[in-house]
């Protein structure tokens, strides 16, 4: 099943290289994974897109609590929460039913163009992973240039939160 | 008071109470090196390979319970020292290891003697630093002793460029009394439900078993398990890091179980119903098949490391603590708790009595050939059981484990996770520091003594005499035995061709060298071998090439799929 981890880390040289060898070393999946400081400049906030077996997603969250650098963890789709990932999408607009088709699926996704050239789009789009491999599916007719995403971020719903002090 | 930051590293370490480090000089650690000189507070014991260093750290941890440490050069200095670490790391030994970098204005330009030692330790420490300012140097060298010997103790690196141990920078030094660090909290109390369960679980046992490991003797609770199972009348095994956590001559000992354990422990891990692991790990050497694992168990486990419950079997009440606390809090109401089903513990043990009964250690005491197998016996007896023993890896390393009964904790010294080839001789050394009045033996073979000879160099510089045990069987006796099983008996590249004269190597170092060749001599050479206090002597048993050892539970079977010795092998 998919998992997203977040983490509170100790904003230090060589954190993230501690998680990325855990995950490699144990053969762990690792779907993404994003990671910048927080309100506290001593602290980054890292979330991690995993999949796996109870079992595996058990020993994933207590290897990475094990960890010296990380602060606190939370498996935070054990509860109610909220995601997001970031999409730039380069795409070939060289002619006025493609430039009127991409708008179209632009707005029905809710994405903005912005970037615009005799022959490109850039089409900037936010949402959970579903909605942007959706989108991708969408426009699968025209010519994709280049597809960036920025990974999963999440957030637990309502008071909950991986804070420090609470 | 204002010091450089090669003479904050020495003065840190006096005020840590570090009595010996050691370690080799080189370019990066030449100022530190220069702090050494000036005092005598901090010994430096130098070897003659950093591999040697680590070891040598790391059987004085294990000997001790204090944290070993090691001071390394940049580059080849620490990646000589990486095997010793990862050692340390497989058996959560407490060790410090000091690797210099060059200055920080150079990392990153491959400079002479530059490796990433910071990126290499990664994955084979419980963490590490890189210090790039002088005024960190003291807190980091806390915080790494601090995480070494916390929780579960490992090793960590403090990588320290050239440049913040200059001798023309001074700031102001103190040694940090107290260490805070917010991500890092070892749980060492156990949860007090958790515990009346497990008492609970483990008073209605009718076939109980008390498996236990190197978290015992890490958390120095042999007298907590010794109680604890004297109260129960429950049988005990333990593993290859456990042996000495109980008693080896105790009646309630059943030995090791594994791979290579007693036909009478295995058995009776496979029939037990309630299985309590204490300070063990589940390591694949010690389950075979875990599918197969305890099929009939409700397993408790008691370990302080979370991460380790329910990694390679499921178990059904963890309890994370350190394990001391725990058995401690359990006797404390053990004896309110009930009593054990006295009728059903007098059945279990009459059967484990019948399996104990096949003698499944036996091996032929008619032979011409010195059985490896007699000479640990005769130096178990010759040293009344209370030599510090350490070894190399292979199958002296299980006829060691076997038939040396450890009474007592830290006097069992080996490379368990690992199986560092190479360990044994330098662990000694830094077992014979740490108890220079006491017998210290090294059981190696011909292969693995080869790995680290050089510190036969060291032993005489520092006057250490301990006395290594050779059982020469001119093979990579545990490779030869697997080739034998499964490889339809193709020796490859497991034979030793070429072998030195292993007396005159001895006698080249400076010590005495003992040739032994008939089984009648083994004692009478043992004797006079532990008889000169003062020197090292080296002895080459010449044992029987073809001994494998048993019993035998193959990789990835079930603890009731035992091979006995051919001569026992049951219908």
């Amino acid at each position: 099943m998919r998992h997203i981890i977040s983490m509170l880390m100790e904003n230090e040289s060589g954190a993230l290289s501690r998680v990325a060898g855990l995950f490699s070393a144990r053969g762990y999946n690792i779907e993404s994974l994003t990671v910048a400081p927080t309100e506290d400049e001593s602290l980054s906030r890292m979330t991690i897109v995993t999949s796996g077996s109870d079992n595996i997603i058990e020993q994933i969250t207590k290897q990475l609590n094990k960890l010296v650098d990380v602060v606190k963890l939370a498996d935070i789709t054990e509860g109610m929460h909220i995601e997001r990932e970031l999409m730039l999408i380069k795409v070939k607009a060289d002619d006025i039913d493609k430039r009127e088709e991409l708008k179209r699926l632009s707005d029905v996704f809710r994405g903005r163009i912005i970037d615009v050239s005799d022959t490109t789009y850039i089409i900037e789009l936010t949402g959970t992973n579903e909605k942007l491999d959706a989108f991708i599916e969408a426009i699968q007719g025209q010519d994709i240039i280049e597809t960036v995403r920025s990974g999963v971020s999440g957030i637990a719903r309502g008071e909950k939160s991986l804070g420090l002090t609470v | 008071m204002e010091l450089n930051g090669a003479d904050i590293v020495v003065q840190f370490l006096k005020d840590e109470g570090v009595e010996y480090v050691f370690g080799y000089p080189g370019g990066s650690v030449l100022h530190i090196y220069d702090a050494l000189f000036k005092q005598d507070d901090v010994r430096h014991i130098l070897v003659r390979h950093e591999q040697g260093a680590t070891h040598a750290a790391d059987g004085y941890a294990r000997a001790t319970g204090k944290p070993g440490v090691c001071l390394v050069t940049s580059g080849p200095g620490a990646t000589n020292a990486v095997t010793g670490i990862a050692t340390a790391h497989l058996d959560s030994i407490p060790m410090v290891v000091i690797t210099g970098q060059v200055p920080t204005a150079y990392i990153g330009s491959d400079a002479f003697q530059e490796v990433d030692s910071v990126g290499i330790t990664r994955p084979c420490v419980k963490h590490n630093f890189l210090v790039k300012d002088v005024n960190d140097i003291a807190a980091t060298l806390r915080k790494a002793f601090y995480i070494a010997t916390s929780g579960r103790p490992g090793p960590v690196v403090v990588d320290i460029p050239k440049n913040t141990t200059d001798p023309n920078i001074k700031v102001p030094y103190e040694y940090p009394k107290s260490v805070e660090m917010r991500s890092y909290h070892p749980t060492d109390k156990g949860n007090a439900r958790q515990i009346k369960k497990a008492v609970d679980l483990i008073l209605s046992a009718k076939r109980p078993m008390l498996y236990t490991g190197g978290g015992v003797i890490l958390s120095q609770a042999d007298k907590q398990l010794i109680e604890f199972a004297k109260k129960l009348g429950y049988p005990v095994t333990n593993t290859l890091m456990g042996l000495g956590g109980y008693p080896g001559t105790d009646e309630q000992f059943v030995g090791m179980l594994g791979m290579h354990g007693t036909y009478e422990a295995n058995m009776a891990m496979h029939e037990s119903d309630v299985l309590v692991a204490i300070g063990a790990r589940f390591d694949d050497r010690v389950t075979g098949d875990v599918k197969q694992f305890c099929p009939n168990a409700k397993i408790i486990h008691i370990d302080i490391d979370p991460s380790s419950i329910s990694k390679n079997v499921r178990v059904d009440i963890p309890i994370v603590g350190d394990v001391k606390n725990v058995l401690n809090d359990m006797l404390k109401i053990l004896d309110g708790a009930g009593k054990p089903d006295e009728k059903a513990l007098s059945s279990w043990w009459n059967q484990i009595n019948q399996w104990r009964s096949k003698d499944c250690l036996g091996f032929d005491r008619n032979s011409d050939l010195i059985k490896p197998q007699y000479v640990v016996e005769t130096l178990y007896e010759v040293t009344g059981g209370d030599a510090y023993v350490t070894s190399d890896v292979g199958q002296h390393q299980m006829w060691a484990a076997q038939f040396y009964k450890f009474k007592s904790p830290y006097h069992w010294i080996n490379s368990g996770g690992l199986g560092t080839m190479g360990f044994g001789l330098p662990a000694a050394l830094g077992v014979k520091l740490a108890h220079p009045n006491a017998d210290v033996a090294c059981i190696t073979g011909e292969a693995s003594i080869q790995m680290c000879i050089q510190e036969l160099s060291t032993a005489l510089q520092y006057s250490l005499p301990v006395k290594v045990l050779t059982l020469n069987n001119r093979y990579m006796g545990m490779v030869r035995q697997w080739q034998e099983f499964f490889y339809e008996s193709r020796y490859s590249h497991s034979y030793m061709e070429a072998l030195p004269d292993f007396v005159k190597l001895a006698e080249s170092y400076g010590h005495v060298g003992m040739r032994i060749e008939k089984p009648g001599d083994v004692e009478g050479a043992i004797r006079e071998a532990f008889g000169m206090k003062d020197r090292l002597v080296f002895m080459d048993f010449i044992t029987d090439k073809t001994e494998n050892v048993y019993p035998m539970i193959a990789a990835g079977k079930a603890h009731n799929e035992m091979h006995m010795s051919p001569d026992r092998e049951l219908s």
